[in-house]
C-alpha cells in the first residue's frame, strides 16, 4: 500500500475537498492502484534529464500594463454567488 | 439536397450559388437536432433563436459580399468549455450550472467575426476530465452510430453532434486526446494542433501546457478551413506563437510521393482489437500506393506515456481547479465559516472524476511527493519528446490507430479509472510533445463501428498531415458513411 486513509484525508484538506467516508475509502483505493501504476516512471534513470514543462519553446511575452476594463464591473459581478453593489460579497475571512 | 448532411465547403458554395441561405441551412440543423437529440444527447444548451438572428444577418453579408469567409452563415457546434458571451458555458459541471460568460474566449470571437452561426455548447466529460462523456454532470452522449456505445471523449458531444449532421462542424478541445479518440469514435475527422497554434484564451483551463482548441469536421477540407478560422497568435494568451497561419485548404493536393511516414513499433501490441489493427495495416498500404515511402520508427518510451500524462495533467488541474471556491462565481455551498464553504461547495460542485483528479494532481504535488512523482514525471516527458524528436529526423509524419479499440460500451470502464485512462494510450504522448495529430476515419468493425487513423506531425506541420489524411481520403469513401438515426 502507498496510501492510507490518513493520507487522503491530509490531501483533501489541502485540496479544500470535503469527502464522504464512502470517497475516502474508494479513493485510498483508486488511487492506490493508480500510484503503484505510475511506478514504472522508477525503471527509467533519469538523473541526467532536464525536467520538460513545456513542450514549445516559448520565451516571456511582455505588453504594456494598460487598464482595459473589459468586460465592465457589472458583466463580471453578475456570476457572483453574492454580490454588494460592485463587491463580492464573501463568508468572513478575518475573526 | 440535405442541408444538415453537407459539409462545410459544400454547404459555403451552395450559399454563394444562392442554392440555399443559411436561414434555410440553420433551420434544417435545428429541425435534425429536434429529431434525433433525444437519442444522441450532444447538446447540453441550444441557442435556437440567436443562431437563427446569427443566419438572417449572415444571408445579408453574403449578398452584398462573395467573397467573403468560407466560415460566414455555417451552423457550428461548440464544446461546453468554450467561453460564449451570453450563452451558458457550463464545462459539464454542477460548480459552473448556471455560468453565462461576461466574454468570448478568442476561437469564438474569431469565428464570430467570420460569421459563423453558434448552433449550441456540447456534451463532455466534466472539465473535460474523461474519455467517454460519461463524466459529464449532466448526462451521457450517446454514439450516433450505436445508441449503447460511448461517443468517446472529452469531446464527446461535439464528435456526436458533427457525426449525427447536427451540426455542419464542431470546435473540440484536446488535452490527452480530447478531440481525435471521439472522431475516430464517431468516425469524423478531428485535428488537435501544435500547442501555442490556436489561443487558450476563454478556454476553461484543464492542464494549461497540454491543452488545446482544434476542428471536428465532416472531412478533412473542413478541418483545414476550420483551422484557418481559428490559429494564429493572441496576444492574451502568451503561450500562442507568433508565426504566420498558412493557407491549409489551399495546400490540400492530395500528392504524398516520397513523403516518409514512419510506424512505430511500440503501438501494434498487445490490446489492440485485430480489427483496427487489420484496417490500419491496410490504411498503410493505401498510402504507400499513393507514393509515400513506409519505415518502421521506434518511440521507445511510449509505456510510460500515461503515467507522465496522469501525473502532469492532474498536478496541473488541481492547481488550475483551486480557482472554484465558491466566491467569485459558480457554485457556493453554505458552510459555518470560510474553510468549510470552500470544502462543501467544492464537494456539491465537483463530480467524482474531477475530484479523484484533484487528490492525485494534490497529491503528487504535496511537500515529500513532488521529486518522486511530479518532478520525475516532467524528466520522462523529456525523454518522450526526444523520442518524437528522433523520429521525425528520418520521417515526415507518423501514422498509428488514434485508439485501441472502436467505442467501448457506456459503463463499461466507469468502475476502473485506470482501464479507462488506458485506452488514451495512443492520443496522449502527443499533447506531451505539443504536437499536431489528426484522426480520420479508415474503416469498420464488424460491429459497424468506425475505426480511427491518426497522423502525427513535427511541430507546425499541420500542412502536412492534413495533406496526408486528404490523399488517404481522396481514395476511400469512409467518411461518406452516416449512421442510422
Amino acid at each position: 500500500m502507498k496510501l492510507n486513509r490518513e493520507e487522503i484525508q491530509r490531501v483533501a484538506m489541502l485540496a479544500r475537498l470535503r469527502l464522504t467516508a464512502e470517497e475516502e475509502e474508494r479513493f485510498t483505493e483508486q488511487l492506490d492502484k493508480i500510484l503503484q501504476y505510475m511506478d514504472k516512471l522508477n525503471q527509467l534513470d533519469t538523473s541526467e534529464v532536464q525536467p520538460l514543462a513545456h513542450a514549445v519553446d516559448i520565451v516571456n511575452a511582455f505588453r504594456e500594463d494598460k487598464v482595459t476594463n473589459r468586460p465592465n464591473v457589472d458583466a463580471l459581478l453578475a456570476n457572483a454567488p453574492a454580490r454588494d453593489e460592485t463587491f463580492f460579497r464573501v463568508p468572513k475571512i478575518i475573526e | 439536397m440535405n442541408p444538415p448532411a453537407l459539409t462545410l465547403h459544400e454547404a459555403a458554395d451552395l450559399l454563394r450559388q444562392r442554392e440555399l441561405s443559411s436561414k434555410q441551412l440553420t433551420a434544417a440543423v435545428f429541425d435534425r437536432i429536434a429529431a434525433t437529440d433525444d437519442k444522441v444527447h450532444s447538446y447540453i444548451t441550444l441557442c435556437r433563436d440567436s443562431a437563427l438572428e446569427q443566419a438572417k444577418a449572415a444571408d445579408e453579408r453574403l449578398k452584398q459580399d462573395q467573397n467573403s469567409h468560407p466560415l460566414l452563415g455555417i451552423p457550428l457546434a461548440i464544446k461546453d468549455n468554450f467561453l460564449t458571451l451570453g450563452i451558458r458555458t457550463t464545462c459539464a459541471s454542477k460548480i459552473l450550472g448556471d455560468f453565462i460568460p461576461p466574454y468570448d474566449c478568442t476561437a469564438i470571437s474569431k469565428i464570430r467575426i467570420a460569421g459563423a452561426v453558434i448552433t449550441g455548447k456540447t456534451n463532455l466529460d466534466e472539465f473535460a476530465m474523461g474519455s467517454s462523456a460519461e463524466n459529464s454532470a449532466f448526462f451521457p452522449t450517446r454514439n450516433p452510430w450505436r445508441a449503447d456505445r460511448v461517443p468517446g471523449g472529452s469531446s464527446g458531444g461535439s464528435a456526436a453532434a458533427v457525426a449525427a449532421d447536427q451540426c455542419i462542424a464542431a470546435l473540440g478541445t484536446d488535452t490527452g486526446g480530447s478531440i481525435r479518440q471521439p472522431a475516430g469514435c464517431c468516425g469524423i475527422v478531428g485535428l488537435k494542433p501544435t500547442y501555442g497554434r490556436v489561443s487558450r484564451y476563454g478556454i476553461i483551463a484543464f492542464a494549461s501546457s497540454m491543452d488545446q482548441v482544434g476542428p471536428m469536421t465532416k472531412d478533412v477540407r473542413d478541418c483545414a478551413l476550420m483551422l484557418e478560422a481559428i490559429a494564429g497568435h493572441d496576444p492574451a494568451d502568451s503561450t500562442s506563437v507568433n508565426r504566420p497561419v498558412p493557407p491549409y485548404s489551399e495546400g490540400l493536393t492530395g500528392d504524398i510521393k516520397g513523403l516518409r511516414l514512419g510506424i512505430p513499433k511500440e503501438y501494434f501490441v498487445s490490446g489492440m482489437q485485430p480489427e483496427v489493427e487489420q484496417a490500419l495495416r491496410q490504411a498503410v498500404r493505401l498510402l504507400e500506393q499513393n507514393g509515400a515511402v513506409i519505415e518502421e520508427i521506434s518511440l521507445p518510451h511510449t509505456e510510460y506515456a500515461i503515467a507522465v500524462y496522469y501525473i502532469v495533467a492532474t498536478a496541473e488541474a488541481s492547481s488550475n481547479l483551486a480557482r472554484y471556491d465558491g466566491m467569485r462565481y459558480g457554485y457556493r455551498a453554505r458552510g459555518k465559516d470560510l474553510t468549510e464553504t470552500y470544502m462543501l461547495s467544492r464537494q456539491e460542485g465537483f463530480g467524482p472524476e474531477v475530484k479523484r483528479r484533484i487528490m492525485l494532481g494534490t497529491y503528487v504535488l504535496s511537500a515529500g511527493y513532488y521529486d518522486a512523482y511530479y518532478l520525475k514525471a516532467q524528466q520522462v516527458r523529456a525523454l518522450i519528446k526526444k523520442d518524437f524528436e528522433e523520429a521525425f529526423q528520418r520521417v515526415d509524419a507518423i501514422i498509428t490507430p488514434t485508439a485501441p479499440t472502436t467505442a467501448f460500451k457506456i459503463g463499461e470502464k466507469t468502475q476502473d479509472p485506470l482501464q479507462m485512462y488506458l485506452s488514451d494510450i495512443y492520443t496522449i504522448s502527443i499533447n506531451l510533445a505539443g504536437l499536431p495529430a489528426l484522426s480520420l476515419p479508415c474503416g469498420f468493425d464488424s460491429d459497424a463501428l468506425p475505426i480511427g487513423m491518426q497522423i502525427i506531425g513535427k511541430h507546425f506541420a499541420e500542412s502536412t498531415i492534413l495533406g496526408v489524411a486528404y490523399s488517404y481520403e481522396q481514395s476511400t469513401d469512409w467518411h461518406k458513411r452516416k449512421p442510422q438515426l
